[in-house]
């Protein structure tokens, strides 16, 4: 993500409280009383916990957690179906808690839409007026509003629908229906809340396939909710993990992953299938020790790997441009020689990636030869770093004895 | 055994003070009232009873379907041989007169209990009493309010058929899925538009249902009404009770029946086109 985008969401502070005395319980909040204490004093609950967050123009931002984290509740706080007790939403730099009802209408019927895990569709109306609906409550005439509708409604691959009632379609086809709603107002905001937990997994896949696509095409910023961390993982560009109210992390996907910021986000992404997210750049060892072609020569390349204690290093050019690998035995044999150079001992049949290559992706890279990776910059070719085979297999396995052994048969294999 | 409360009393000069004070409110009401349901009536029994019987059999038949509409005709004509066409429509005129006021005033209050907590819980206890008090004793503010006749016959028909229709409107609204609400919410609509757009579209075929009971419930009273001279077939069956005559008893409660089958039907068959 580029860090120029501008701001299109900003949560400062909120808070929500549930019950009845409400005064009282933020007050207690803000002097630091627990959850706990503030149930039991007055009755109230803790809805959401003093957030703050910043979405970026464009942006796929995931909120995650398990039912009761206040999620979906977060989210209607970003259009006020929920009132805030406390803190501030700005959209585009407005703060919409100050805004009146009147203005708030606006925002919700120009600025922001959003999908349901029930999809919430009008079942006395066809695809086309549901569709319709947000143009029609903001008083668009009939022609305007039936084209615009026909339009979302190719978009989201419903094309021959219109004229059906939403009993008639399957799940998924329901939500594109809501999808399309959505869509229909050109808002700039998305937010979706639980907008495939209700569907079959295939169909789930699908859908979540074909709104990563619609996204960059569309480029609208969207919020979406889900307790699913897979589906978090696979739509999120960043994702925010809540429990109790509270944000514990926000961050990319393997920004979570390899560094969870509480216990609770550690225990939650244990279950995570982490071959598919890792990747090359958050593995490799940067700033290796190289062998610089021209320059060091199978003396120097042998006094390197003494300091180093490796028994293979990689060469790079003088514009750090990777070239391959030496190893010791052939430095030795080459010392022996006395050659002046490593030109013939150099590897160059050797593998190189980029680092947003995936551990999954790596695995077929595992060899018998027990060569590491080198991990270059996809224009320059320059390197970046290199992956052992080591740390690699140790990623996939995470430790498993039955995972690496089958690791060691396949590469023997090779 | 002795009275020791006496709420009757209190009653009693309630209403009293009521008949002299809103004397010209009360007339008016009578003078206004007589003069819809008569026209009504003028209307029903002026048209020739062939015409009526062919409109509510092809009623019948576009929206209950063919034996619905066999039943009507056959119904119709049956009450016509019978010799009771005129009463029969003297007393639609009064069903149908009742049942336009108690759905002008059911639907918004249905509306509104179903909005408001507090509304809810005056209007409940209300509707609870307005159905469970013996229709009987509506005759007798009826009759202190308007004397006899015609109105005040669809006065007390309509407290006591107006219940049904303000708890299925209610009903009908609270049961209308939250989810769908707030979508609408979600997308910018005003509690006008939620409420015309939303709830009651979604609401409609249980506030029919609730329409179906009053319309039969006016039915139950209007022939209850007879005894203040309302008219009709009550009058009827009031006679056959006199008299003792119980082949008039019978014959005119026959009326009744066939009269209350075809409006059922009729009315529930609208209900069931709406089937989502």
């Amino acid at each position: 993500m580029e860090e120029s985008r501008p701001v299109k969401i900003r949560v400062q502070d909120l808070i929500l409280i549930f019950g009845k005395n409400k005064g009282h319980a933020l007050e207690m909040l803000k002097k630091g009383n627990s959850k706990n204490e503030i149930l039991t004093k007055t009755q109230c609950t803790v809805g959401i916990n003093c957030a703050n967050f910043d979405i970026i123009e464009g942006e796929f931002f995931v909120i995650m957690g398990l039912s009761g984290s206040g999620k979906s509740t977060l989210l209607r706080c970003l259009n006020r179906l929920i009132e805030p007790t406390a803190g501030s939403v700005y959209v585009n730099g407005d703060n919409i808690t100050r805004k009146s009802h009147r203005e708030l209408l606006d925002v919700r019927r120009t600025e922001m839409s959003m999908v349901f895990q029930k999809f919430g569709l009008l079942p006395h109306r066809t695809v086309l007026d549901n569709v319709a609906f947000g143009l029609e409550l903001r008083g668009e005439k009939k022609d305007i509003r039936e084209a615009k509708a026909q339009q979302a409604i190719e978009t989201v691959g419903l094309h021959g629908f219109s004229h059906q009632s939403p009993a008639q379609l399957s799940g998924g086809m329901q939500q594109r229906v809501g999808l399309a709603r959505a869509l229909t107002n050109d808002p700039e905001v998305l937010l979706m809340d639980e907008a495939f937990s209700a569907l079959d997994p295939l169909i789930k896949t699908e859908m979540q396939d074909e709104l990563l696509g619609l996204q960059s095409k569309l480029k609208k910023t969207v919020v979406f909710v889900t307790h699913d961390l897979d589906e978090a993982i696979k739509l999120g560009d960043r994702i925010a993990i809540m429990k109790d109210g509270i944000i514990e992390q926000i961050g990319t996907a393997e920004e979570i992953l390899t560094n969870p910021a509480t216990p609770y986000v550690e225990a939650f992404v244990k279950k995570v299938d982490r071959k598919t997210i890792i990747t090359a750049g958050t593995l490799m060892h940067e700033k290796p020790t190289v062998v610089r072609f021209g320059k060091d020569g199978p003396e120097g390349t042998l006094r390197k790997m003494r300091t180093t204690g490796l028994d293979v290093l990689p060469v790079v050019d003088d514009q750090q441009v990777f070239m391959g690998f030496v190893w010791v035995n052939d430095a030795v044999q080459s010392a022996k020689r006395e050659e002046k150079t490593v030109q013939h001992i150099l590897l160059t049949e050797v593998p190189a990636i980029t680092t947003d290559v995936t551990v999954e992706e790596m695995l077929p890279l595992i060899s018998a030869t027990r060569s590491p990776i080198a991990v270059i910059d996809k224009q320059s070719r320059r390197l970046l770093g290199i992956v052992s085979q080591n740390s690699l297999v140790i990623e996939a396995t995470r430790f498993n004895e039955q995972d690496i052994n089958t690791l060691k048969e396949y590469a023997n294999n090779n | 055994m002795e009275k020791i409360i006496d709420i009757g009393q209190y009653i009693a000069v309630a209403v009293k003070w009521l008949m002299n004070n809103l004397r010209p409110f009360f007339d008016f009401i009578k003078t206004t009232g007589n003069a819809g349901i008569e026209s009504m009536e003028w209307i029903l029994v002026g048209t020739p009873f062939y015409i009526t019987i062919g409109l509510f059999a092809a009623v019948a038949w576009k929206y209950a379907g063919r034996r619905v509409a066999v039943f009507t005709l056959m119904g119709l004509v049956l009450i016509y041989l019978m010799g009771f066409w005129e009463e029969t429509m003297q007393t639609l005129a009064l069903i149908i007169s009742s049942t336009i006021i108690a759905l002008i005033m059911a639907l918004p209050l249905g509306i509104w209990s179903a909005k408001s907590q507090t509304a809810n819980r005056i209007i409940r206890p209300l509707l609870d009493l307005m159905q469970t008090m013996p229709a009987f004793v509506y005759l007798i503010p009826a009759v202190l309010f308007f004397s006899i006749g015609k109105l005040p016959g669809a006065f007390a028909t309509i407290i006591f058929a107006m219940p049904p229709a303000v708890r299925l409107t209610a009903l009908g609204i609270q049961q209308v899925p939250a989810d769908i609400v707030e979508a609408a919410r979600s997308l910018g609509a005003t509690q006008k538009q939620i409420l015309l757009k939303v709830e009651l579209p979604l609401a409609l075929k249980t506030i029919l249902t609730g329409v179906n009971q009053t319309i039969l419930l006016s039915l139950s009273m209007v022939v209850i009404a007879g005894m203040i001279a309302a008219g009709g077939l009550g009058e009827k069956v009031l006679e056959g009770i006199n008299n003792l005559d119980i082949g008039l008893g019978f014959e005119s409660g026959l009326s009744v029946v066939i009269l209350a089958i075809i409006l059922d039907r009729i009315t529930q068959a609208f209900g069931n086109r709406i089937n989502r």
